[in-house]
């Protein structure tokens, strides 16, 4: 069985695909944003430290 | 270290612990999930055979029935960090609940989306007033109303013990999901899993929906730990041990 025919889900596909597309795309949406959020905290915590120490 | 002694649990209670812990334990979490999704896949798409009434559609079970048994899971599991929250107020389980809450809405939304979805080939609808459903979308509107209420008062104590008691009353509507089916008469069918009778359904479909659950549940706390940890920052990013660990980084 070759990969096009796994994938195949005949007319099923936008049902299957709809699901699955959107629960992926849901979930690395929401780690994103937590790593984003990240990123510009600790930007911001050490930006305002170095503002103290001048 | 003895985990039977109340000051390990005293001592992780606190934040500036919780977050280097919670900080290794996401990489494995995050492994777990990502391994388990690439051989639940496997399992649900190579190895489980086609449905003989519904065709290809019924794929779309593995991941509407954990992304609904999460849903409820972390309100559960949102539930105990709130009641501990209210009884011993410890700030960690305030926030461990108020980090659970986005992702239990994120499953429930899920859950609804991918059973809509379902609905349409297989009902003929994409939506039904019928029990299961309309408990389901009481339990999104009920995460919408703790995340809102804990944004909306400033005060984070306050906010914390007035959205622990919404939760917990709302937890009464666990239990309303889970036996509406059999409560009421219902478009949605009875559990195929049940704690008392072997799953009525075949072997590698079961296997590729269980992997799928383990997934979802360490993606969960994968991304909990995420959040808690920048909430965690923002709350104390003016005392010196996040200073010197940020300093330490750099």
């Amino acid at each position: 069985m070759n990969l096009a025919e796994i994938l195949d889900m005949g007319k099923y596909a936008f049902y299957v695909w709809g699901s699955y597309g959107v629960v992926a795309l849901f979930m690395l949406i929401e780690v994103v944003l937590l790593i984003t959020k990240k990123r510009s905290l600790v930007k911001s915590i050490t930006r305002l430290a170095r503002l103290n120490r001048e | 270290m003895n985990i039977f002694s109340k000051a390990f649990w005293l001592q992780l209670s606190s934040p500036k612990t919780f977050y280097p812990v919670a900080g290794k334990m996401i990489p494995w979490f995050m492994g777990t999930a990502i391994v388990s999704i690439l051989v639940g896949l496997y399992y649900g798409f190579v190895v489980a055979p086609e449905d003989y009434q519904q065709g290809d559609s019924y794929r779309i079970m593995f991941i509407h029935v954990p992304a609904a048994w999460m849903a409820m899971w972390i309100y559960i599991i949102m539930c105990a960090y709130a009641a501990i929250g209210l009884i011993w107020r410890t700030r960690l389980s305030n926030m461990m609940a108020g980090a659970l809450a986005p992702t239990g809405a994120l499953f429930t939304f899920l859950a609804l989306w991918t059973g809509a979805l379902w609905g349409k080939p297989t009902w003929g609808a994409y939506w039904v007033w019928d029990a299961r459903l309309t408990s389901f979308l009481i339990l999104l509107f009920l995460y919408f109303g703790f995340i809102s209420l804990r944004a909306a008062i400033d005060d984070p104590q306050r906010a914390s013990r007035a959205s622990a008691l919404l939760a917990l009353v709302g937890v009464i509507n666990v239990p309303i999901i889970y036996f509406s089916v059999k409560w009421w008469n219902t478009l949605h069918q009875g559990a195929s899993i049940t704690l008392d009778k072997a799953p009525t359904m075949a072997t590698t479909m079961f296997t590729a929906m269980m992997i799928m659950t383990v997934a979802f549940f360490a993606y969960t706390f994968a991304v909990a730990f995420m959040r808690v940890r920048n909430e965690i920052l923002e709350n104390e990013k003016n005392s010196a041990w996040v200073g010197e660990m940020l300093g330490r980084e750099k």
